[in-house]
C-alpha cells in the first residue's frame, strides 16, 4: 500500500488501554468455528463449518463468498450477535488472546462497540428512524468511554467531520431520513469508529449504495482504517472491493473456507476452481465488445454436504471422482491454502502473475 | 403543524352535517315517539297529536330538520323531553362522569396492555406468550355488558369487595362537594380523601369492563409491534454497539414499537366512549352514556341528537390531538 495522501485523521488508540502491551500474538484468532441453527422439527443447518483464520493488528482480511456461504454468520458469531436460542457455537473466537465465545454477555457488551465494531450492509435500515444522528453516535461514546452529554456531541461532530459529512453540527440534530444513503454510511462508519476500535468488521458496507457512493465510501474505509491502524474484517462478495482494499483473502463456500491467500497470489493465480470461477466471472472492460461472460455453472443451491465430498463439486469444472466421495481438507499449496482435490495450475504453468513484493 | 390541525378540524364538517342526517331520520324510525313514551298506557291519538304540536313534531321533516340544524350550529339542541332541561347542559352535567370512567379504562387498558405486550414479545413463544395471545383473543370477544355484569355479581355482590352501582356512596357522602363535576379529584380538592378514594373504588369494576376490549387490543398491537421492531436492522446496530440493555429497549425497540400502539390507542377513545353506554348502564353510572340509554328508551329526540352530535366532535378532536402526539414521536411525520 501506498502512502496516505490524504490529511492526517486522528484516530489513534485510545488513551489508557490497560495491560495490552505484553500481548503480540493476532488481534484476532478464530479457530474451527462452527455455526449450526437447530429448529424444532428441522434439519439441523450448519451455516459455518470450520472456519479459522487470523487478524493481526492494522490488517485487512476479506471474507468472500456468495449468499449463504456462511460469511455474515461468521461474522456476528465474532461479534456475539447470533440469537442465543436455535444456535449452536462451536470452536474459538479469541480477541487479543480472551475468548469470546462463552464470554458473559456484559462483557461482550463491553467489548463490542469498543474494542471491536461492525458496520452492517444496508444504512438505509441500520438506523433507529425516530431517533437523531447525533443521539445515535453519542450514544456509543457515552456507553464505552464515559462521556458527558456536552462532550460527547463536540466529539460526534468531529466524527462526523472526519467521515466528510459536511455541516456536522447541524446534521446531528437531523434524523436518517433527512440523509442521503451514503452518507447514513457514513454516520453509521462514525458511530462505530467512535470509540477507536482494534478490529472493524464491514458486512457488505456498500452493498446498498450505488456505485459513485461505493468508491467514495471504500475509499473512506481504507483511509480510516490506515490512519488509525484499525483491523478490518471485510466480509463481500464483490472482488472489487477485496481487490482494492485486503490484504488477505479468505473465500467461503457453503460454510466453509475454500481457499485463503494474500491478494496478490489469489488474484494473479487462484488455485481454487471456484475463486477462479470468480475471477473469470467478472466484467472486463478490455474484453472485446460482445464478449460472452464467463459465470459458474449453477446456483448455491447446487451444493452437496461437505461429508460426502467437496460441496462445490456438481458446479465444478475440474472435477475429478474424488471429488464426490470423500471431502477435500485445506492443504497448504505455495502462497495459499486450498481446499480442493484438482486444484487449479500453480502460476508457473498458467499465465504468470506479475509478481511484487508485500 | 397548524395547517394540519385546521385541515383535519375542516373535515369535521362534512362528517357532522352527514351524521346529524343519519341521525335526525334514525330517531324518527324508531318504534313508537316521544309522546307515545311518554304518555304510556294512556295514549290516545288527541294526546299524542297535542304532545306532537308542543315539540314541533307535527311540522314537515324538512323543517324540521333545518330548525334543528339552525339550533345546533349555536350549540342549542333544545330541551330533553324526560327533564326539560336544556340538552347541552345536562351534557356538560355528566360528561365528567365519563371522563373520569374512560380515564380508568383508558389507565387500566395501557397500564397493563404495553408491559402485557412487551413481556409477551419477549418471551415469544413461551406461555405467557401464549396465554396472553389467547387471553387478548378473549378479551375482544367478550361483550361489555356481559363482563360488566359478570364482574358485578362476583366481587360486588358475591364477595362484597367493591361498590355494585353509582359513583359514590350516596348516604355516607350526601353533602361532599362537586366543583368540578369529576369525583375523585372533587374529594382531593375538598380536602376529603374519604369521598376521594370511596370515588376510586366505585371506577374499579366499571373500569375494568370498559377497558377489557381496549386492554386486549393494546396488549396484541404492542405485542406484534415489540415483535416487528426487535428484528429490525438497528436494534441490531445498537446491540453492535454494545449498549446497556436498557438503552436498547427503550430507545431502540419502545420507541419504534410505540407507534402503531400510540395510533390505535388513539382509535380507542370512539370505543370507550360507545362502551360507556352499556357500562354505565350495567352499573348505573350517571354519566353521558347511561342518559343516553335512557334517552333512546325515552325516545327523548333532542337528547339523542345533541349528545351523538357532541361525542363525535370529541372523537375527531381526540383523534387529531392523538395525530399530533404521533407526530412528536416520529419525525418522519413531524417533516410533513
Amino acid at each position: 500500500m501506498g502512502t496516505g495522501t490524504s490529511e492526517e485523521l486522528d484516530l489513534g488508540q485510545a488513551p489508557g488501554r490497560p495491560g495490552r502491551a505484553a500481548y503480540d500474538g493476532p488481534l484476532l484468532a478464530v479457530d474451527d468455528l462452527s455455526v449450526t441453527f437447530t429448529r424444532r422439527g428441522r434439519r439441523d443447518v450448519r451455516a459455518v463449518d470450520g472456519v479459522s483464520f487470523a487478524i493481526r493488528p492494522g490488517e485487512t482480511v476479506g471474507l468472500v463468498g456468495e449468499s449463504g456461504s456462511g460469511k455474515s454468520v461468521t461474522a456476528l458469531a465474532v461479534m456475539g450477535l447470533l440469537p442465543r436460542r436455535g444456535v449452536r457455537v462451536g470452536g474459538s473466537v479469541r480477541l487479543e488472546g480472551e475468548e469470546l465465545l462463552g464470554a458473559s454477555d456484559d462483557r461482550l457488551r463491553d467489548l463490542r462497540g469498543r474494542e471491536m465494531a461492525m458496520v452492517f450492509q444496508d444504512p438505509m435500515t441500520s438506523l433507529n428512524p425516530v431517533v437523531s444522528i447525533g443521539v445515535q453516535v453519542t450514544e456509543v461514546l457515552r456507553r464505552h468511554r464515559d462521556m458527558t452529554r456536552e462532550q460527547a456531541a463536540v466529539e460526534a461532530a468531529s466524527l462526523l467531520r472526519r467521515v466528510g459529512i459536511p455541516d456536522p453540527v447541524r446534521r446531528l440534530k437531523d434524523y436518517p431520513h433527512q440523509l442521503s444513503g451514503g452518507m447514513r454510511q457514513r454516520a453509521l462508519i462514525a458511530s462505530a469508529l467512535a470509540c477507536r476500535p482494534r478490529l472493524l468488521i464491514c458486512d457488505e458496507p456498500t452493498t446498498a449504495l450505488d456505485v459513485t457512493i461505493q468508491a467514495q465510501i471504500l475509499d473512506l474505509l481504507r483511509q480510516l482504517v490506515r490512519e488509525s491502524g484499525t483491523a478490518l474484517l471485510m466480509i463481500t462478495h464483490d472482488l472489487g472491493v477485496v481487490a482494492g482494499l485486503c490484504d488477505t483473502v479468505h473465500v467461503m463456500y457453503s460454510g466453509r473456507v475454500v481457499e485463503s491467500a494474500p491478494r496478490r497470489p489469489l488474484f494473479g493465480a487462484p488455485r481454487h476452481p471456484y475463486t477462479g470461477g470468480l475471477l473469470a466471472s467478472i466484467p472486463r472492460l478490455d474484453a472485446p465488445r460482445g464478449a460472452p461472460l464467463h459465470p459458474i455453472q449453477g446456483s448455491p443451491n447446487d451444493t452437496i454436504p461437505w461429508e460426502g465430498g467437496c460441496a462445490f463439486a456438481p458446479r465444478c469444472e475440474h472435477r475429478v471422482d474424488a471429488c464426490t466421495t470423500s471431502a477435500p481438507a485445506l492443504e497448504v499449496r505455495g502462497d495459499a491454502s486450498v481446499r480442493c482435490w484438482n486444484p487449479l495450475p500453480p502460476p508457473g504453468r498458467a499465465a504468470a502473475a506479475p509478481e511484487e513484493g508485500t | 403543524m397548524l395547517r394540519f390541525a385546521v385541515r383535519r378540524l375542516m373535515q369535521l364538517v362534512p362528517i357532522l352535517l352527514g351524521l346529524s342526517i343519519l341521525l335526525f331520520f334514525w330517531v324518527r324510525a324508531l318504534p313508537g315517539g316521544p309522546a307515545v313514551a311518554l304518555l304510556g298506557e294512556r295514549a290516545t291519538p288527541e294526546k299524542i297529536a297535542q304532545i306532537n304540536r308542543i315539540y314541533g313534531l307535527d311540522r314537515p321533516w324538512y323543517e324540521q330538520y333545518v330548525s334543528f340544524l339552525e339550533r345546533a350550529v349555536q350549540l342549542n339542541f333544545g330541551s330533553s323531553i324526560r327533564t326539560q332541561r336544556p340538552v347541552t347542559e345536562e351534557f356538560l352535567r355528566l360528561f365528567p362522569a365519563t371522563v373520569e370512567l374512560s380515564l380508568a379504562a383508558g389507565i387500566f387498558a395501557v397500564g397493563l396492555g404495553i408491559p402485557l405486550g412487551y413481556l409477551a414479545a419477549r418471551r415469544h413463544t413461551t406461555l405467557l406468550d401464549n396465554l396472553s395471545v389467547t387471553g387478548s383473543l378473549i378479551g375482544v370477544t367478550v361483550p361489555v355488558f356481559f363482563l360488566g355484569y359478570l364482574l358485578r355479581y362476583v366481587f360486588a355482590v358475591k364477595l362484597g369487595w367493591l361498590p355494585a352501582t353509582g359513583r359514590q356512596d350516596s348516604r355516607e357522602f350526601l353533602d361532599a362537594a362537586h366543583p368540578t363535576g369529576f369525583y375523585v379529584l372533587d374529594g382531593i380538592l375538598t380536602g376529603n380523601p374519604a369521598a376521594a378514594w370511596d370515588a376510586a373504588k366505585h371506577l374499579i369494576l366499571p373500569g375494568i369492563a370498559l377497558g377489557t376490549i381496549p386492554l386486549a387490543i393494546i396488549t396484541r398491537i404492542t405485542r406484534a409491534s415489540v415483535l416487528d421492531v426487535v428484528h429490525e436492522d438497528y436494534v441490531r446496530t445498537a446491540e453492535a454497539k454494545g449498549l446497556l440493555k436498557r438503552t436498547i429497549t427503550r430507545r431502540h425497540v419502545l420507541r419504534n414499537a410505540m407507534l402503531p400502539v400510540i395510533t390505535v390507542t388513539g382509535l380507542q377513545v370512539g370505543l370507550l366512549l360507545s362502551g360507556a353506554v352499556l357500562t354505565e348502564t350495567v352499573f348505573a353510572f350517571d354519566g353521558v352514556g347511561r342518559f343516553l340509554n335512557l334517552a333512546i328508551s325515552n325516545r327523548d329526540f333532542s337528547v339523542i341528537q345533541g349528545f351523538i352530535l357532541i361525542i363525535a366532535v370529541i372523537v375527531v378532536v381526540v383523534n387529531l390531538l392523538v395525530d399530533i402526539a404521533y407526530g412528536l414521536v416520529d419525525p418522519r411525520v413531524r417533516a410533513r
